[in-house]
């Protein structure tokens, strides 16, 4: 374009009018694609949930100018939601914080602080607490531990870095290390894990397409991981049927063929009448049933049934509300005995399994040993089959009706869509999320669908499986290198004071001959190797006794416990809030305000770095900020384009983000946090001949760092995670690590991810140009595998089922499985093959078993052992209901967790006494513009306009009766506290009808608090800490509540009308505590 | 006819096929507009209209998703909220890049204009700030920014364009609900689509403005809608209004010309 006059151009060319070419200005001209001047485009992933999109990072003069969708994922092909779309603004916004921050004790106000003496301070308090508070030996046992520290967070950080979390911390003694996983999917390692034999969901988002019949259940699907929804929309496009039961109407109803209102709570009871329709219509797949699970297998005589207990199963402990499991064993085969030394006390309070065992089932099944008896025919009335239909006799269409509010027609249209769609050519695939995870009894939500996807034959095949949606970027990786008191990582136990005192008692307890855990010792073994290097020799154990004892539960509500009885003196948060994200807010700030020190890392000052000066509680006035003597230090976090590191994807596939630019500021990753706090650690502490330092000192902590800010080498720490032989050769896989000590290995099931010395997370090869497996799109943990268990894709004779759903199949030429997916069975295992009695170990599985990780190779319709609260789901109430358990004597689950507190009453259910003063139901969830607690949504201006304000929903028929208008505001009250919340009355809220009575749900989105730019009352203020006894989360699915209109009021006054409430319902310390 | 009666758009014009029928509502697409083009954040304010908080298009909202929660039945679907039949539809809106575009009309700067890629695009360091087009606009898209007193709306990213990539919000869209291409392929991608969703019984589902006879001559973004427009917010026969502007003009010179020759014969009768 020549540059003359406008009129000039106008006159003399073709733009006669003057609206096009003639008028463009030179600044248009100029115009140009910000992405195309980049100097550099770094390959990223999402920082948000667990999807893994996939993310390009432009980089222009070393500042990031664009974030977008990575076109080449297979997962994503591109797209991103809207909080994804919004990471540019998450980590380039001028409202970042970017100065470390220090609050002396009772200040009112921040000063900034160096971030060296920031360091040095934190690292001084963590010395002294640890001295303070060192714990060598408790009731006369060995534990070698503070209870003094605890940490939070992990899921939205690195796998690299929880890695680091949870190396030093054990190392210094720390037990209470937990992260969101803990609040969110606990329940699904202990459900998935038990069943299958892996606590991961069974196959990965891009195979939905594949699928009959999608049902989602306990997820909002479309709002919280809209990215994967595309694969629903796929399958939708390609005929299949997508039904959506939820207590409310959702952006995923709104795309469902089927909406299915359900009372929140009562899945258990519409899963279990589904699995008595399949039962008694004769509809489950046979072969598949009888081959590939435990149907056919005899129970021991002792058992009872909850059917035959009025809700209980035999070997309950009614004084400590705990199971004995033995009688629920196999004829024939056991469950790992227990070390010979552990008390008899120890063993009776707390039941075979101690507390945070049955999460170990994360990545192989219960440890068994034995053969146990079968009965092909399924007749024998011992045999789990005939248990199946026995228990599940009393879960018919009418009590969907009575106990879940659904009409008989919606739930037969349900039952005929699942059944229609599922066999040896179609198959249905369930999804869920914290829907069914967080509740008293979450772990047999998550159960009861296994036994029904079991029974349809839809494990293991494409289209099937259970897809578990995770809600962090990294929250499967925190599991499996587990920033959890439990747990080691790879889904080792960590040991217990009682039963554990050397390696040799801990492995026999553990790893018996049978099944997968039988290698254990190789994992155990290169795991001390990895951490105390040279130190750790055959002779002392590998230092064993260098990993401090559990004596119990010391999850994050534990510790919340603790810091409120004074116990627990300093708290690290890692990206996590919660003082808002975690059940009874008001405890967990409450709990703070008793602490010595508080270190807060996060990308901006959420609620949990600020309540000491305005938190709900200085308002209220139980606090005054002079009197508070916590010290808090906040320190900017890094964000995931400032750093190099891995994240694991729901689907269990470890992706690799490449550093785009360096952190401003005091911003540091955290795993230049750790490691540089463990350095200085070990400088203050060097030549200390304490023995309670020698851990410590002796760890393996010397990674290479880069850059001006001395970063670990992220890299470095994934070849440790990986491990390495003798030579320091990386291993390309677990079946070479070995118990002597040659090999070091920081978590069993990633052994490979580092393959060749080659960074496999970091694979991007186009998903145009592989299959949909995507098998050389980063690295799937175990083996590369993307469907779990696809041996059961193959008939009994290793042939598939039909040529429409074929995965992987037995090449009898070749004498080798083989197919689209990596098969998830030993490569030249026979289907023929039959163990001889004597095998040990995996020999000990037959050419059939397709569940390799159980003890005996079988899908587990009954649990025997694994599953401490029933080894069936069995309908319970939640904690707080307004409802009478219709189904059994037993109102809530027996065996749930309790914390009885002067803060956290519980409520008057069913038809008690004072149950009416609450008699709503309320169940929390996300909204597809925010991000849990609004840590990374809540001050990101182009998230917060989307939804700016807490609201509670609800239906015109709860509007009428309690005079709630819309626009206006509510007040909604528990025995806990009480918020308010704008009124949004809506159709998608319905009312239910059950046994008689309407029964109205209110709506609470959980992301708000008092910071940020959106804003409002959290509901986690209204939930009690109660917890499942297996997973040890919190139940804030299902709650009772009351609601009225207007604001709350401010002041003492608050706490006044929240004891208004108790005294209503007559509520005392023991009010719902009965089993 | 419309003012622009030389208008000839080029072959291989763009355009957006918005199909509503598979929006999940999740605003990606409002996002992903404003941090592709810097568009400031619309206010925090809760207005209690379903899940719209941004509420239309404007300067500060370049795509807005608005949602519309009805007593009505969708297709086959079963809703499952009680007796009542229900739905709840979600439709992101943008600016139409219509064929004939009264902003472009009015502009008297020379700021709106039609890019070789058929769409119409403002020129910030043009515009005046004279505020013609914001009643012009037959669809209430354009505005003008409060912090720069200039005209904003979507460009359909035109810097983009350039560089041969599609505009942001298509990118993103999770489930495609946002199309971008070849105007005339994705006219006959939406017959297809229309047909293929009436067949499973959505029998309120239209196109809209894909059709060049409509009064702006077919826009340059064109939707499918399961419902009437005015539901979503949409006028359902929109018109340039500059469409009289030419006859006016006529009307006015025969005018001027009738005046003239009675002047002129009073002249000459008083001369004479």
């Amino acid at each position: 374009m020549d540059l003359t006059w406008p009129l000039l151009r106008q006159l003399t060319g073709k733009d006669r009018t003057g609206r096009g070419q003639a008028v463009k200005s030179a600044a248009t001209e100029a115009l140009r694609a910000r992405t195309a001047g980049a100097d550099r485009v770094v390959k990223s992933i999402c920082p948000y949930c667990a999807v893994g999109c996939g993310q390009n990072v432009y980089v222009r003069d070393e500042r990031v100018v664009q974030i977008e969708g990575d076109p080449d994922s297979p997962i994503s092909r591109g797209r991103l939601c809207p909080k994804g779309a919004a990471t540019l603004q998450l980590t380039t916004d001028s409202g970042r914080q970017r100065q470390a921050l220090y609050r002396p004790p009772g200040a009112t106000g921040w000063q900034a602080i160096d971030l060296a003496t920031a360091m040095d301070m934190v690292a001084d308090r963590i010395i002294a607490t640890r001295r303070e508070t060192w714990e060598q030996e408790r009731d006369g046992r060995r534990t070698a531990r503070t209870m003094g520290i605890a940490s939070l967070g992990g899921a939205t950080l690195d796998n690299e870095e929880n890695y680091l979390i949870k190396k030093l911390l054990t190392s210094l003694g720390v037990v209470q290390i937990e992260n969101q996983a803990r609040v969110c999917h606990s329940s699904t390692v202990v459900g998935l894990g038990t069943s299958f034999g892996r606590g991961g969901a069974t196959t990965f988002m891009q195979d939905l397409q594949h699928s009959d019949c999608v049902v989602i259940q306990g997820s909002n699907f479309a709002e919280a991981h809209p990215v994967g929804f595309q694969w629903v929309m796929e399958a939708k496009a390609r005929g299949a049927v997508v039904i959506h039961v939820d207590p409310r109407f959702t952006r995923t109803s709104a795309l469902a063929d089927l909406h299915v209102p359900i009372r929140a709570g009562s899945d258990v009871a519409f899963l279990g009448a589904i699995i008595n329709h399949v039962l008694e219509n004769d509809l489950y797949f046979h072969e598949y049933v009888v081959n590939y699970t435990n149907a056919a297998t005899i129970l021991n005589e002792d058992y009872r049934d909850a059917e035959d207990g009025d809700g209980v199963f035999s070997g309950f402990d009614a004084a400590g509300h705990t199971y004995d499991d033995e009688s629920w064993q196999y004829d024939g085969m056991q469950a790992a005995p227990a070390s010979g030394d552990r008390d008899s006390d120890y063993q009776r309070r707390s039941g075979r399994v101690p507390p945070g065992r049955p999460e170990i089932t994360g990545s192989a099944g219960i440890p068994m040993d034995g053969t146990p008896r079968r009965d092909e025919t399924l007749r024998d009335p011992r045999c789990v089959m005939q248990v199946l239909r026995r228990h599940f006799a009393r879960y018919t269409p009418e009590m969907v009706e009575q106990v879940c509010g659904v009409p008989r027609r919606l739930f037969e249209e349900v039952c005929r869509h699942l059944t229609e769609n599922s066999g040896p050519d179609r198959t249905s695939e369930f999804v869920y999320a914290v829907g069914w995870t967080q509740h008293s009894d979450g772990s047999q939500f998550v159960r009861a669908a296994s036994i029904l996807q079991l029974l349809l034959g839809n494990i293991g095949r494409p289209g099937g499986g259970i897809q578990a949606l995770r809600g962090h970027a990294s929250i499967q990786g925190s599991s499996d290198i587990p920033t959890l008191f439990n747990l080691l990582p790879g889904y080792i136990p960590m040991p217990h004071a009682h039963e554990h005192e050397r390696l040799h008692d801990f492995l026999r307890a553990d790893a018996p001959h049978g099944g997968f855990w039988a290698n254990m010792p190789a994992y155990l073994v290169s795991l001390l190797k990895a951490w105390w290097g040279d130190s750790a020799r055959p002779d002392n154990d590998f230092r064993f006794d260098y990993l401090p004892r559990l004596t119990g539960s010391h999850s994050t509500y534990d510790t919340v416990m603790s810091q409120l009885a004074g116990g627990c003196k300093g708290y690290i948060l890692l990206g996590e809030n919660p003082a808002v994200g975690s059940a009874n807010a008001r405890m967990q700030r409450l709990g703070m305000a008793e602490l010595d020190w508080l270190v807060v890392r996060d990308l901006n000052l959420i609620e949990s770095a600020t309540w000491w000066k305005d938190g709900p509680e200085i308002e209220t006035g139980e606090l005054a900020t002079a009197d508070i003597g916590t010290e808090v230090f906040f320190l900017p976090a890094a964000a995931h384009t400032e750093k190099s590191g891995s994240f694991t994807n729901t689907n269990r596939w470890l992706q690799w983000h490449h550093q785009a630019v360096e952190p401003a500021g005091d911003a540091r990753s955290d795993l230049w946090f750790m490691y540089h706090l463990g350095r200085i650690i070990r400088e203050k502490l060097a030549g200390s001949r304490d023995q309670k330092d020698a851990p410590v000192l002796e760890l393996t902590w010397d990674y290479p760092v880069e850059g001006a800010t001395a970063e670990p080498s992220a890299e470095a720490v994934l070849a440790e995670i990986n491990g390495w032989d003798a030579q320091g050769r990386p291993l390309s896989g677990y079946a070479g690590l070995a118990d002597d000590g040659s090999t070091a290995c920081g978590c069993w099931i990633y052994c490979g991810v580092y393959a060749g010395g080659v960074n496999q997370a970091a694979r991007r090869k186009p998903w145009t140009e592989q299959s949909w497996i995507a098998a050389e799109w980063a690295w799937a943990w175990p083996a590369n595998r993307r469907i779990l268990y696809n041996r059961a894709s193959a008939r009994p004779d290793g042939s598939p089922w039909s040529e429409r759903k074929q995965l992987v199949w037995w090449d009898e030429p070749a004498q080798r499985w083989t197919g689209h997916d990596e098969p998830d069975v030993e490569a030249g295992k026979s289907p023929a093959y039959r163990p001889p009695p004597d095998a040990r170990g995996v020999a000990a599985l037959s050419g059939i078993d397709p569940f390799i990780m159980q003890a005996d190779g079988k899908g587990w319709l009954f649990a025997p052992a694994g599953v401490v609260d029933g080894p069936l789901p069995t309908h319970y109430e939640p904690q707080d209901s307004p409802v009478a358990n219709p189904l059994y004597g037993h109102q809530r689950n027996p065996a749930r967790k309790l914390y009885p507190h002067a803060d956290n009453r519980y409520h008057p259910s069913g038809d008690d006494p004072g149950a009416s003063v609450f008699p709503y139901v309320v169940t929390t969830y996300r909204l597809t513009e925010h991000f849990t607690a609004g840590g990374m949504s809540r001050f990101t201006p182009y998230l917060s306009e989307l939804q700016p304000e807490m609201f509670c929903e609800v239906s015109p028929g709860l509007a009428a009766e309690r005079g709630l208008v819309h626009g206006d505001w509510a007040t909604i009250i528990t025995a806990r506290n009480a918020i308010e919340a704008r009124v949004m009355v809506t159709d998608r809220m319905p009312s239910l009808r059950l046994d008689g009575r309407v029964l109205h749900q209110i709506g609470l989105p959980f992301h708000f608090g008092p910071n940020g730019l959106a804003k409002g009352d959290a509901a986690n203020e209204l939930a009690s800490i109660s917890l499942d006894p297996n997973s040890h989360i919190q139940e804030v699915k299902a709650l009772s509540a009351d609601i009225r209109p207007g604001r709350r009021p401010r002041g003492p006054a608050l706490r006044e009308l929240v004891r208004s409430y108790q005294r209503r319902a007559g509520i005392g310390e023991h009010t719902g505590t009965e089993a | 006819m419309a003012f622009d009666l030389d208008e000839k758009l080029a072959d291989g014009r763009v355009g957006f096929f918005t199909d509503t029928s598979v929006c999940i509502g999740c605003k990606a697409c409002e996002v992903a507009c404003k941090e592709w083009n810097a568009v400031p954040d619309d206010g925090m304010t809760f207005t209690g209209m379903s899940y719209d908080n941004t509420v239309g298009l404007g300067a500060d909202t370049w795509r807005h998703v608005a949602f519309v929660e009805q007593r009505r039945p969708l297709g086959h679907q079963e809703p499952g909220v009680g007796d009542m039949d229900f739905r709840w539809l979600m439709a992101s809106d943008v600016c139409k890049h219509c064929t004939h575009a009264a902003c472009l009309d009015v502009c008297p700067t020379g700021s709106l204009f039609r890019t070789e890629y058929g769409t119409v695009v403002v020129q910030e360091d043009v515009c005046n700030g004279c505020g013609y087009c914001v009643p012009a606009c037959p669809f209430g898209v354009i505005g003008k920014r409060e912090t720069t007193g200039v005209a904003a709306k979507c460009t359909m990213c035109y810097d983009r364009l350039g560089a041969g990539e599609e505009p942001a919000c298509a990118k993103t869209c999770p489930t495609d609900s946002i199309q971008f291409g070849d105007l005339d392929e994705l006219r006959e991608r939406a017959e297809r689509r229309l047909e293929q969703l009436r067949a499973a019984g959505a029998g309120s589902a239209r196109l809209y403005g894909h059709d060049p006879d409509d009064g702006v001559g077919g826009t340059g973004a064109f939707f499918l809608l399961l419902d009437e427009p005015e539901v979503y917010g949409l006028p359902p026969d929109p018109v340039v209004t500059t469409r009289d502007l030419p006859s006016m003009w006529r009307h006015v010179g025969v005018a001027a010309l009738a005046l003239l020759a009675g002047v002129a014969a009073s002249a000459w009768r008083r001369q004479s």
